[in-house]
């Protein structure tokens, strides 16, 4: 009992099947970009090995920093993170609910930008703590729709907050995309999820252009290392949480099954960088504005329009 | 660290050091990253924190102020660190030779791994003077 779940925690649907698959989807991020800048991009293998190169690589502890947090926050980060994709992962390939439900599932997707942001103020850099000052702003415009557009799947699958039986319904009863709640709930979470990975048009904590890497600035080696492997694993536990939720996750038969799963993943994943590659980088004050006005009302109207059953 | 320096090398993350330069150099290292050179192609990326540097591309005549700070940098990059010099100032002086501001040549204040001569050097020749680094260190 105990090996088996020790196996989804660390080799499958956990930290070495997450780490490798969002990789190569960091890759596939990396290459699509370098395309719409008419560039040739890195080759496929590129994020596994600044991963390596970062493990090899000298940890700077800095005299100023509180070195206690500044060392957990980056291990309490990756842990989070190779346990939500244990949680995920265990719900839509073996459809089986590991440890918890959709509530455990949210509060380990929050522990990753909370600790980012303990570990920037623990470094003790200016830079790192503006970024950090942005990261907490980022948390609390995107928790509000985030938190409404997990909601209308959950309504729509007849109040169940367990992750297996959203999915076994949705495979019933139809996908919770196919309604007109659904859409907007839809669009809300891809939104929230562009927020949470800290991609393009909401990026302003790391900002390279502003604060030379902000949040991140005083890590090095292999603590940096552990945040880039959250990073890149949190592109298949976000993208993955989508399809579960949304688009009824790995359902059918057989290999058809995976297949269409696949390709409402890639779906996703393509979403996102496009929404990457086309718009800049927004101020503090207008991304507040943007989550907290027109998104929390797109993701409340959807909530309503559930309960009412369209 | 046979296997290291080739995974070094696969990944090399530059941390650009302008040390008093005319620009012109440096505009030549923009170059790299527009769609006509990419360096990523080599997984070549410029990032904004020292301590994220695998490389320090040092441009400019190490003016005497400047290197103090230069050798900070070098100090404050996790080890291992690879130098390159960039543009004929950093290693003869070019014009400003025998400026009394001058430093030296950059071997005298940190040591350098590869010099790239010219004035300012083409991308091509920076490309072809990383990527012979990059032999010489697999």
């Amino acid at each position: 009992m105990m090996g088996r779940e020790l196996f989804y925690l660390f080799i499958f649907p956990g930290f070495l099947f997450a780490a490798t698959a969002g990789c190569l989807a960091g890759v596939l991020d990396r290459k699509l970009s370098a395309r719409f800048q008419f560039r040739v991009g890195p080759p496929w293998h590129q994020n596994l090995v600044d991963i390596l190169k970062l493990f090899g690589k000298e940890t700077i502890l800095i005299r100023e920093s509180l070195t206690a947090l500044y060392v957990a926050a980056p291990l309490v980060a990756l842990g989070s993170t190779m346990l939500a994709a244990a949680v995920i992962g265990g719900a839509v390939f073996f459809r089986v609910n590991l440890a918890g439900d959709l509530f455990f599932f949210v509060y380990l997707l929050l522990l990753f930008p909370v600790s980012l942001i303990l570990g920037a103020f623990a470094s003790g850099n200016v830079y790192a703590a503006l970024g950090a000052g942005r990261e907490s702003n980022l948390l609390v415009a995107y928790e509000l729709p985030f938190c409404l557009s997990l909601l209308i799947p959950v309504i729509k699958t007849g109040y169940t907050l367990r992750l297996t039986e959203i999915i076994a319904r949705q495979a019933t009863q139809g996908v919770a995309i196919g309604s007109l709640s659904g859409v907007l709930g839809f669009l809300a979470m891809v939104l929230c999820l562009q927020a949470k990975m800290g991609l393009v048009p909401f990026d302003l904590a790391e900002a390279e252009t502003e604060l030379a890497g902000g949040i991140l600035m005083e890590y090095s080696g292999p603590l940096l290392g552990c945040w880039r492997l959250g990073h890149q694993m949190q592109y298949v536990i976000l993208p993955l949480a989508v399809v579960a939720l949304f688009l009824g996750g790995f359902s059918g038969p057989g290999p058809a099954a995976y297949l269409g799963g696949v390709l409402k993943y890639l779906g996703v994943v393509l979403l996102m960088i496009v929404i990457k590659n086309t718009n800049p980088r927004v101020r503090v004050g207008s991304l507040l504005g943007f989550f907290w006005k027109p998104l929390s009302l797109l993701a409340a109207v959807g909530v309503i329009l559930a309960v009412a059953g369209v | 660290m046979g296997w290291y320096n080739r995974v070094l090398t696969k990944s090399l993350w530059v941390f650009h050091v302008s040390a008093s330069p005319c620009n012109n150099c440096d505009i030549e290292i923009l170059d790299l990253l527009t769609p006509a050179y990419d360096v990523e192609r080599f997984g070549i990326r410029l990032v904004g924190s020292i301590r994220h540097a695998d490389l320090l591309l040092v441009t400019g005549v190490v003016g005497r102020k400047i290197s103090t700070r230069v050798l900070r940098l070098y100090h404050q990059a996790p080890k291992p660190i690879l130098v390159v010099a960039v543009g004929t100032c950093p290693a003869g002086g070019s014009t400003f030779k025998e400026s009394y501001t001058r430093a030296g040549p950059l071997d005298k204040v940190l040591p350098v791994d590869i010099f790239i001569p010219g004035c300012p050097p083409k991308p091509e020749a920076i490309i072809a003077g990383i990527i012979k680094l990059a032999e010489r260190l697999t």
